[in-house]
This record gives C-alpha cells, structure tokens and sequence, in this order.
C-alpha cells in the first residue's frame, strides 16, 4: 500500500548531503525546471495536490534514481497528457503544429510577481466545529491511506499511522488533499497540529521526551478514551 | 477490503497495467509513463517541455526568466532573518508573531506561493525545533527561497524524524542536556519558521546586525546562529 515517497522513519539512507556552498540552483537546467512546472501549473488544469500526486505516481526505481527536480519534470510530462493539455504524440515529437485552446491562460511575464504572492491559501470557511480540542488526545488512523480513493493522494505518512497522539493546535478548516488531488473538490476539514511521542512512534526514541508533529486533517484522527 | 482493481483515474501505472511493456525499448525504468517519450537527458527534458509549451502558447520564455530571478535574487534566506532579528529585538512583535505568524510576516511583506500559512516555533533552553517535509520538500519560500539540496534529499527526509539528534549531529549541532527534540513534519499547507536563540553576545545590537547573524540552516533548526560558542 505504500509508496516510496512515503520515507518518514526508513533506515539505511546515510549521511545527510550537506553542501554549504551550494547556490540556490545548481544547474541552469534545475531553474527552468521550477520555472515552467510553475507556469504550467498556473494553467490552471490541476491542482497543488494533484501535482504532488503525479510525482508520487512515479515507479519506486525512476522515484529513487530520479534527482529532484528530473521528478518534477517527469510528473510534469505526465500530467499535461494525463489531462489533455498536449498529446503523447507531441510531447515526442518535441512540436506542435497548433496553439493550445488554453493559450488564453498563459502566465505572461508581466503577471508573474502578481502570481507567486497571491499564492494558494487552503484556509476555507468552517462547515463544522471542529472534533477534537487543543490537548485533547487523539490517534492517527492505521492504514495511512486515501478512504475516497484506491491508492490514492494522503499526507497521513505511513510511519504515523495508528499512533497515539495529542491536539497541539487547530488551524481552522482547510483544503483535504486526499480529495482535491482526485477531482472530488475541496472537502474542506479541520487541520491540526498533533504531537507524538518519539517512543510511541519508534518504539524506543532516540532520547526520551523527543517529540514529532505533524500536521493532520480531522478524517485522519479518531478519539481516544 | 473489496477486491476491485479499479485505478484511480489519473495513475498511468496502474491504467495501463495491461498494455505489454515492451523493455527493449527502454534503457530506463520509466517503463509505459508519457514521460518516457521525452529525452532522458535532463537538461535535454525540460528544454523539449519548454519548446512544445511555447510552441502551443501555453509558458511564456520571459515570464520563466521573471520566477527564476525571483527566487534566484530577490526572495530568500535574507526574509527570515529580518523576522528573526525583529523578534529577538522586540518582545512584543515576538509574542504577536509566535501567536499569528501569517499576518506578521505578511505585514513585512512576506508572503506568497508555498508561505500562505505560517507558523514560529522558538527555540529555548528546553525544547530545540527542527522542521522536515518526509513526503516532498515543503519549505517556506517567501521567508527562506528555495529549500536547499540537503532538505529535499531522501536521507533527510527518512532520517531527521527518527534520529534528529544523529543528523544535528552531522550539522555540528549539539543540544545542552536540558532541550528535547520537536521534530514537525510539514504534512499540510501550514509551513514552519524556527526562531532561534538570541546568542549572549549581542546585546545593543541593531535588527540589521542581528538579522547579519541568522543563517538560513538556524531557521530551519539544523544549523546555528553565527557568534553561537
């Protein structure tokens, strides 16, 4: 059920690659590759959510020996076919003989400031109170899994799931990407900080009252008595 | 369970799970992806996604060069460690901006794609604060640019969870006896900013040589802040 992007707790990776003088990117390729994954995106054909899943979607072999952004340009590819935006036959081919029906949509270069500070808040008006209280204790729902779609797009990661836990904080309602990734609309949910006990987690911690949060949507919480 | 092998409608893998795979005309492991039809040179990939997507009209050659200086030049590091050295400098911003760092940061102007909710977390005598993203590389970047190599990397990702402390380690970071490790994973839209502690030496200083002393790494809580013994 899992996927490899799902690595939160996996062992044998090594040290961390730190670099002090690496610049912001590495290649001129590594630019272009953030710059026209971003311009695409504001075509407005997915979502963030979707786009995150595209990524997920890759083979655990091309996901692991794929650098990061060959990740991002191959979930790239993937979704202008996947939703209709170029064909196989053009991305082969590395030409198109028409312009795009969507071509009205293109993020021209005197919009783009405007683009990147607007963002994409996910905050949503509150349909419901939410469940559960700040200190009230809660555990992370075993399997992590999408329940609205077979494989799909979560972000309840694998090695929290079924672990006791406590409210930290209630961010109002927002977005649930287990739906918004898959074309279901919003379903907005309360969001909530939850706290772990990294021996609850581990089963033994690295040192004893060490912690880890993470950020949980109401549907992947139930109460504990 | 049910049985049903019903894909979810946008997973090619599973959606063409039954078309032959034919690996003699694959000398890599992208097996039937769309992506697969693109050169496997990555510099050679992005510059046919840019050709055809411009060809149809759809990304604009200039508008790419405005985001990539914006994050190449013009938003970075330098952000979060004006809020940083604003927080250490004044007890009230700090109390306001560890209560509400969204609005806060926005009133300097911080704000935007991948900082649209934001939350302080301070360092202090008994809780250290380190910030990951085990399932991508969720960063904030109008307050710190582009995350670098090291967060986005597979080994950060699956390690700083369970073993903080080995990876501050490997960071040259090491905690006092008293501090404890909150390790948050960025798993919604809420990003993290780590506010580090004031080093004893820089009493009278001024936000522009406190925020001199921020480094990018103490704002993430794998790294320290310079002038730290």
């Amino acid at each position: 059920m899992s996927r490899v992007h799902d690595m939160g707790g996996r062992r044998g990776d090594g040290p961390v690659p730190f670099d002090p003088d690496e610049p912001v990117f590495k290649e001129a390729w590594h630019a272009r590759a953030l710059a026209v994954t971003l311009a695409a995106g504001g075509l407005g054909q997915w979502t963030l959510d979707t786009s995150r899943h595209a990524r997920e979607l890759l083979g655990p072999k091309d996901y692991t020996r794929f650098s990061y952004y060959e990740k991002w340009l191959a979930a790239l590819a993937d979704l202008l076919v996947s939703k209709g935006v170029v064909t196989r036959a053009e991305l082969a081919e590395g030409k198109s003989s028409e312009v795009s029906a969507l071509a009205g949509r293109c993020l021209t270069a005197d919009r783009v400031a405007n683009v990147l500070a607007q963002g994409g808040p996910t905050e949503r008006e509150a349909r419901q109170m939410p469940g559960f209280r700040t200190g009230a204790r809660v555990r992370a729902r075993r399997p992590a899994r999408n329940v609205l779609v077979a494989g799909g797009h979560t972000r309840l990661p694998g090695y929290l799931a079924g672990v006791p836990g406590r409210i930290l904080a209630c961010h109002g309602a927002h977005v649930l990407p287990d739906a918004n990734a898959h074309g279901l609309g919003e379903a907005p949910e309360p969001l909530y900080t939850v706290v772990f006990r990294a021996e609850d987690v581990w089963g033994v911690a690295e040192r004893p009252g060490d912690e880890v949060t993470a950020d949980l949507w109401e549907s992947y919480l139930e109460a504990v008595a | 369970m049910s049985h049903t092998h019903a894909p979810p409608p946008d997973d090619p893998h599973e959606a063409h799970e039954h078309e032959p795979h034919d690996h003699h005309h694959h000398h890599h492991h992208d097996h039937d992806h769309d992506h697969a039809v693109l050169p496997p040179e990555p510099a050679l990939r992005v510059k046919a996604l840019e050709t055809l997507l411009t060809e149809k009209g759809l990304i604009d050659p200039a508008a790419l060069d405005e985001i990539i200086d914006t994050y190449q030049n013009r938003i970075g590091p330098q952000n979060g460690a004006l809020v940083v050295a604003k927080a250490w400098a004044d007890p009230a911003f700090k109390a306001r901006l560890l209560a509400d760092a969204t609005a806060v940061v926005a009133e300097l102007g911080f704000y935007g794609r991948q900082g649209e909710h934001i939350t302080a977390v301070e360092n202090t005598q008994t809780q250290h604060n380190v910030i990951v993203c085990t399932l991508c590389s969720c960063y904030p970047w109008p307050l710190l640019g582009i995350p670098p190599g090291w967060y986005k990397s597979d080994a950060y990702r699956a390690r700083v969870v369970r073993e903080p402390r080995a990876v501050l380690a490997e960071f040259g970071v090491h905690l006092s006896e008293g501090q404890s490790v909150r390790v948050w994973d960025s798993t919604a839209e809420m990003r993290y900013l780590v506010i580090p502690m004031r080093p004893d030496i820089t009493e009278g200083m001024s936000e522009l040589e406190l925020a001199a002393l921020v480094t990018r790494d103490s704002m993430v809580g794998t790294g320290l802040v310079r002038g730290t013994p």
